[in-house]
């Protein structure tokens, strides 16, 4: 049934075909108590990529990435893991294949920083085995790579915004999936600590990893992603290689922004610029 | 590559489970047991008929005839083992739901599911008159589960959860309280004599016929819910984040609720709605103990609360016994009191 429809999608709109793509929707409707955000949206995310999402507030992406990863149970449409319906697969196996640093989560009080990221352990974790020196070592190197080793014994409600931003990232990472949704990583964190956040996602990216962030950074997401989605209004105006897709146009287009692009001194990717309107005459 | 450091000493348990055991919290854990046993064998001992340690052990070990099997196992021991795990029920259901409400003043004492279950039993005791323990007890659970239904369900309406729970909860509690005394003041049976004695909280006069069941009952759940323990971490983080590490969040919320509920609803159903032990065990144990992700320190605590507190009941006042409620509900006060001032300083900070 899911080969047929497939096909739907190849003849419908010319929209590519990904056949090993690990995760991808189809025809999805989401909506909040009615109200729909997301309407026959498809998608798929591309095998082995770093794919960012852009768009602009409220136009749906946390709500895009909650479907995908199967916190909110989409009204219509069907997603596919690894070639397996959502829909039908145990929570569990699921929290093993795909990783999700959602947008708010709350740190309990009391919590220390190595205790929060040694929470991401829980799916592979059972009753009997709470604890390994596997689990050990996984939150040692999440930590590592986060930068946020020292802040291990700290309580995370005394952190800083950023270093507690690094520290949820750890706990994604402690998750260990094939798998990584993040939503807004980068949000709370200084520019230095930006760029070594998205060059750690590029680089678990070239070591196999398949990434969806949403960004709200164009230049990040233009410099870093392999595939870019811009949405807008619950739908997705285009999608592909930022340097073939990010235009005047489409900045124009999905924020409303009157821009010019340049080139990337450093990586020739594109550069935006936003003109602003006292610059506009 | 050093050990991580957790901010605690820990060691990590290979057996019955594998876990990582913080230090301090386990020893503070003895420390409380040792009180639950030094307060269990004073209880034995002491009292109109003082018995020698020596004799009230080999009385529960079947050792001893007459006057002195019957106080020190019909009389004192029922009461003891009551005390013990009807407070670690208590401390255990106060744990879970203030880190399901994500606030220190969610526990069932406040948000209303005592009463409830207190109306519960009510309802069933002079409804029907006299009638069987386990009638009582089911009217309990009944009646605690119904008010856990009606609070939710005002407070979900609008999605923001933990505080408009409680304070939805408050009302309700409120509420049921003038039910409950308006029960009791409509029938003036002998029934609504001795659950009027009852309606504060006693142990006074509780004997095996409803312990025994009760305390199995109680024991059984304390369990589920250790069993529950991961799940109730996992939601502390958020729904979002819980979900996203696999936990089914409807299914453990809903098997933590009911737990809960059921853990304070049968020790109310023997020994009527003791306040306080749900709201300041699990807070105290962890004030003492640290965070941990265990519920035991909040059980010990529990245990180690209601027993100190119908120790002092028993001989407070000379010549009479208090019931344990009245106790626990001057340090609830006291408690309480200081838990709102603590908040409200808090939140000025924040
Ligand atoms: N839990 C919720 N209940 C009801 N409506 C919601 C909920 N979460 C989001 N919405 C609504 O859905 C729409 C899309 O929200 P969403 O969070 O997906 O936006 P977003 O693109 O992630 O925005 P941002 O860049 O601000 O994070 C918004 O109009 C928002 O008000
Ligand atoms: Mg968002």
């Amino acid at each position: 049934m899911i080969n047929t429809e497939c096909q739907d999608e190849r003849h419908q709109k010319g929209h590519m075909h990904l056949p090993n793509s690990p995760l991808w929707a189809h025809h999805l409707t989401v909506s909040y108590d009615k109200r729909k955000i997301i309407q026959e949206l498809s998608v798929q995310i591309p095998h082995n990529s770093f794919t960012v999402i852009i768009g602009p507030n409220a136009c749906g992406k946390s709500t895009l990435l909650r479907a995908l990863s199967g916190l909110l149970k989409p009204e219509l449409g069907h997603i596919v893991l690894d070639g397996k319906a959502l829909a039908a697969s145990k929570s569990k196996e699921i929290a093993r294949k795909l990783g999700l640093l959602p947008q708010s989560a709350i740190a309990p009080e009391g919590i220390t920083a190595a205790d929060l990221v040694a929470r991401g352990r829980y799916p592979h974790q059972s009753l009997f085995r709470q604890w390994s020196e596997t689990d050990e070592q996984i939150v040692a190197n999440a930590m590592e790579a986060t930068g946020t080793r020292e802040l291990s014994h700290r309580l995370v409600e005394e952190l800083s915004g950023g270093q507690r931003q690094r520290v949820w990232v750890a706990m994604a990472l402690a998750q260990q999936t094939p798998l990584l949704l993040l939503d807004e990583p980068t949000t709370y964190l200084d520019i230095a600590h930006q760029i070594e956040l998205m060059e750690l996602f590029a680089e678990l990216n070239k070591q196999g990893n398949t990434l969806v962030a949403v960004l709200h950074d164009l230049n990040h997401a233009a410099r870093y992603a392999t595939h870019l989605i811009a949405m807008k209004d619950g739908h997705i105006v285009a999608q592909g290689r930022p340097g073939d897709i990010v235009t005047e146009q489409l900045v124009e287009e999905v924020f409303d922004l009157p821009c010019k692009i340049i080139e990337d001194p450093v990586t020739k990717t594109p550069l935006i610029v936003p003109i602003g309107k006292r610059n506009s005459q | 590559m050093q050990p991580i450091q957790f901010g605690r000493r820990e060691i990590v348990l290979t057996w019955p489970v594998k876990c990582r055991v913080g230090v301090r919290a386990a020893a503070i854990t003895l420390v409380m047991l040792g009180g639950v046993l030094v307060l269990a064998a004073m209880s034995l001992v002491y009292g109109t008929m003082q018995v020698r340690l020596i004799d009230a052990v080999g009385a529960i070990f079947g050792q001893a005839e007459g006057m002195t099997r019957t106080v020190v196992v019909e009389w004192r021991l029922s009461r003891v083992v009551a005390a013990i795990v009807f407070g670690a029920g208590l401390g255990v259901s106060g744990a879970i739901f203030q880190s399901l409400t994500k606030n220190p003043l969610g526990s069932p004492d406040i948000i209303g599911f005592s009463s409830g279950a207190y109306t519960g039993a009510l309802l069933v005791l002079l409804g029907t008159g006299a009638v069987s323990f386990a009638m009582v007890a089911t009217g309990a659970i009944a009646g605690g589960l119904a008010t856990a239904v009606i609070v939710y369900a005002l407070a979900f309406r609008g999605g923001s959860k933990g505080f408009r729970l409680i304070i939805a909860g408050i009302a309700l509690s409120a509420m049921l309280s003038s039910l409950n005394a308006m029960l009791l003041l409509r029938s003036d049976s002998d029934a609504a004599f001795s659950a009027a004695a009852w309606g504060i909280g006693s142990l006074n006069g509780v004997s095996w016929l409803h312990v025994a069941p009760a305390s199995i009952v109680t024991l059984v759940l304390l369990l589920l819910s250790g069993l529950q323990t991961r799940a109730l971490r996992e939601i502390e983080l958020g729904d979002d984040a819980a979900k996203a590490h696999g936990v089914s969040i409807e299914r453990s919320r809903f098997l933590l609720i009911a737990t809960a509920v059921v853990l304070t609803a049968v020790p109310t159903s023997v020994m009527g709605p003791v306040t306080f032990v749900a709201l300041a065990a699990p807070q105290i144990a962890r004030r003492l103990a640290g965070s941990s992700r265990s519920l035991i320190p909040a059980a010990v605590m529990g245990a180690l609360l209601l027993l100190a507190s119908d120790f002092l009941a028993q001989r407070a006042v000379k010549g009479t016994i208090l019931p344990v409620g009245v106790v626990t509900l001057s340090l609830g006060g006291v408690y309480l009191v200081w838990l709102l001032f603590s908040q409200a300083r808090k939140r000025q900070h924040d």
